[in-house]
């Protein structure tokens, strides 16, 4: 089982191909939407990447290395070891690249953004006029915004304040034009084009998504934060993030992602890279909302996503924090390759799977260097008829002299019906490593039901409560805001899970 | 109107008939004890009174200030002025003690149509309740009883009844596990508690309690029904003679 699941770390060759599935045909269904856009006609070859590279004035390497990763995905299958069940996805039914038209030549400053983008935004509370960001300010927010719509940004803000203090904040189609020696350096290298299935087929299409470089000795003076959001129909959504800390940075980063409620299913297939070089430290925080389907599992996001950091240098740290409530299936394992002497490497992780949801997530952990450290905490929640599964990997090299993990993976139970599952693997090679698993599975009681109710307290806030309890260790690791957002969440998530 | 009245309850629990034909009166002002021997059936009248599910009533019926008390929700009875102290309190991990009586006190005063308090004042007469029963602050951030000792658990019951200033108070068994300075701790506060708008019944094996908490009236609870009703000498003679004769002449 190690074996199948290490192939997802690209440390396997790719299987087998096999005949890409029938044709959906609701998948085909049209839209409506009250953005103008620019949508390709599904289905996927040469041409198509050469013309999303194109549309983004691509410089040449850009181009052949999309269209490198694109013949490496046509070998490829997708990945089938993971605990999840849905049909064959038909990539010949997906629309590779959306843009709202009013994009096309990219916002030179949010005054030229449509309005009917910024409502949107606002409707999800996301604040992308500066004056708005900056009275978030007054009230102790601090947060630089990107937001991704479809599959273009749409807008970077606090971009001056940034720039004094040398960070790079901005689109990763900008960073191609302005910073290339920066992404044809580290894009690709934590993540390389043949990973896997995914990551591939991401490689090829990407068509934005965020880039960070914080230069040598720079603690980012703010959070940074992308809000990605699908709206289009028959639009697979394959952003790219790639954060670079130079030695003794610092920089915490906030993720969020919502989706319209759709009665198909959408593929979003992100790829994440974070490199931490000497002393320098990357916090990498999820807020996961995509639409998960209805009660009966029809429609939600496939979130299939590669996440991974890289503690290049010594004494380098990388947090990944995630708290998935959304999608109709999840297939993620942010991981740490942990290169630098004394590297750490943390996951925190809360995934809650309600109704007809499948999760299948995780981390690994990957010590190659001596002394390297790695926390992995889990907290699946598991209601109605869902399955919920936590799948993580601790490794250790030969030369991960006195390397060390520590891994707990707790599992809540609501109700008889749904599923929870662990899957822990560890190949330890290094004979001075130390590495610990604990899990425990646990029913919410009906004592501590009849507690809270007796003092008056109802039983879906007693539900909530104690769901909040349980994540309590993970929530500690959220920003503030996103703390308060995540707790709401849960609330949200479980709503009819009390029977 | 009584503050309590039951009338010739039985109660199955799994099937099992557990009270057979209780009957209680109580009026407000009053302190009633209740003794019996164990798996006499106290628990399951407190249980019952508070609408656990499970409680099956068989027979019988039940007002509480007046309202006859059937199918309503522990928490609707809970915001009524309903409270029982648990004989065996349990924990919910990572649910601070504060934001769980935060959230008690909120639903009780949104039931009543009055605005929650403001988080400062609360905190801080929380604090004060907590410092009253020896409790230390620290307690408060705590998990619900988590990892607390018998005794603190018993007396972080004491504290949300006096948080939550119900109209009749069941005390199963708090005294149970306590250390011979806490059951004064805890006797003050009851005492503190009481008054002549609600009630308190108080479920206890030891008459020393009834020394610091003197009750109106005893009751012993046997085979499911009160057998015996008295003032407090009824229990420095059960005290004395233990269960047995009651039985015989019951
Ligand atoms: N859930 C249950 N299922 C079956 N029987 C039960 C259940 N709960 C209680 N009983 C039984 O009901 C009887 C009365 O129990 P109860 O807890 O009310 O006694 P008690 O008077 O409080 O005893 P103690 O003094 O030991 O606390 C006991 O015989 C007990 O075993
Ligand atoms: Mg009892």
């Amino acid at each position: 089982m190690g074996g199948v699941f290490a192939a997802e770390l690209g440390l396997e060759s790719a299987m087998s191909e096999s005949p890409l599935d029938l044709v959906d045909q609701e998948y085909r269904a049209g839209f409506t939407t009250d953005v103008e856009a620019d949508t390709l006609p599904p289905g996927l070859d040469e041409g198509v990447v050469r013309y999303i590279s194109e549309k983004k004035r691509e410089p040449a390497w850009m181009t052949d290395w999309r269209l490198a990763a694109y013949r490496v995905w046509r070998e490829m299958t997708p990945p089938e070891w993971a605990h999840v069940h849905f049909p064959p996805i038909d990539f010949e039914a997906i629309s590779y690249y959306s843009a709202p038209k009013s994009l096309q030549d990219g916002p030179k400053s949010l005054d030229e953004v449509d309005p009917e983008l910024l409502r949107t935004y606002e409707k999800l509370g996301i604040p992308l006029h500066e004056q708005e960001a900056l009275a978030g300010v007054a009230k102790g927010g601090n947060v630089a915004v990107d937001a991704v719509f479809d599959s273009v940004s749409i807008a970077t803000t606090f971009k001056d304040k940034l720039k004094a203090a040398g960070v790079i904040f901005c689109p990763i189609s900008e960073a191609v034009q302005e910073h290339p020696d920066l992404v044809q350096k580290y894009l690709g290298s934590v993540v390389p084009q043949r990973d896997n299935f995914y990551a591939a087929l991401n490689s090829a299409v990407f068509s934005d998504g965020s880039f960070v470089y914080v230069p040598k000795g720079v603690r980012c003076p703010m959070e940074l934060s992308t809000y990605f959001r699908i709206n289009e129909r028959n639009t697979g959504q394959f952003e790219r993030t790639l954060i670079v800390a130079d030695a003794g940075a610092y920089v915490s980063y906030l993720e969020g992602c919502t989706a319209p409620m759709r009665d198909e299913n959408q593929l979003h297939a992100a790829v994440v890279e974070l490199v931490a070089l000497d002393d320098a430290e990357i916090k990498y925080s999820t807020v996961q909302n995509w639409y998960p389907g209805d009660a009966d599992g029809k429609g939600g996001i496939y979130n299939f996503v590669t996440k991974r950091g890289a503690c290049l240098g010594r004494a380098s740290k990388i947090s990944w924090t995630q708290v998935e409530t959304g999608s109709a299936i999840t297939w993620k394992y942010p991981s740490v390759v942990l290169r630098g002497a004394g590297s750490v490497g943390e996951f925190h992780s809360v995934a809650l799977t309600n109704n007809r949801q499948q999760a299948d997530t995780g981390t690994k952990m990957i010590h190659l260097g001596p002394n390297t450290r790695s926390t992995i905490i889990s907290k699946g929640i598991s209601a109605g008829r869902s399955q919920n599964s936590y799948r993580g990997l601790v490794r250790t090299s030969p030369a991960a002299r006195g390397a060390r993990n520590y891994t707990r993976c707790d599992s809540l139970l609501l109700g008889d019906a749904c599923g929870a599952h662990t899957f822990p693997y560890i190949e330890n090679k290094s004979p001075s490593a130390t590495v610990e698993h604990e899990a425990t599975t646990s029913k919410v009681s009906d004592d501590q039901m009849f507690l809270c109710q007796q003092r008056g307290i109802d039983p879906e806030k007693a539900v909530s409560m104690i769901v909040n309890g349980f994540c309590k260790e993970v929530f500690r690791e959220l920003p503030m805001e996103f703390a308060v957002e995540a707790g709401k969440l849960l609330e949200v998530s479980l709503e009819g899970a009390v029977g | 109107m009584s503050l309590l009245q039951v009338d010739d309850l039985h109660v199955s629990v799994g099937g099992e008939a557990i009270l057979k034909g209780l009957s209680l009166r109580m009026e407000a002002g009053e302190v009633h004890a209740i003794m019996g021997p164990n798996g006499s059936g106290k628990s399951t009248l407190a249980n019952v009174l508070a609408g656990r599910p499970g409680y099956e009533v068989t027979g019988g019926a039940i007002a509480f200030k007046g309202h006859p008390l059937g199918q309503e929700e522990p928490e609707a009875r809970a915001q009524a002025g309903l409270f029982l102290a648990f004989q065996y309190p349990v924990e919910i991990p990572g649910v601070s003690n504060m934001e769980f009586l935060k959230a008690a006190q909120d639903s009780h005063f949104k039931a009543n149509g009055q605005a929650a308090e403001s988080p400062v004042a609360f905190m801080r007469r929380v604090r004060t309740l907590a410092d009253s029963l020896s409790l230390n602050p620290e307690f408060l951030k705590r998990g619900v009883n988590e990892g607390f000792s018998g005794g603190e658990k018993k007396r972080n019951e004491i504290l949300q009844m006096l948080l939550l200033a119900p109209t009749l108070a069941v005390l199963d068994e708090t005294d149970s596990g306590l250390d011979i300075d806490a059951v004064q701790t805890v006797a003050a506060g009851v005492n503190r508690f009481r008054s002549a708008d609600n009630g308190v019944l108080l479920i206890t094996h030891y008459q020393r309690l009834l020394n610091h908490i003197v009750p109106d009236f005893v009751h012993v609870l046997a085979e499911g029904r009160i057998v015996e009703s008295g003032d407090r000498k009824l229990a420095e003679t059960l005290e004395e003679r233990g269960y047995a004769w009651l039985a015989k002449s019951g």
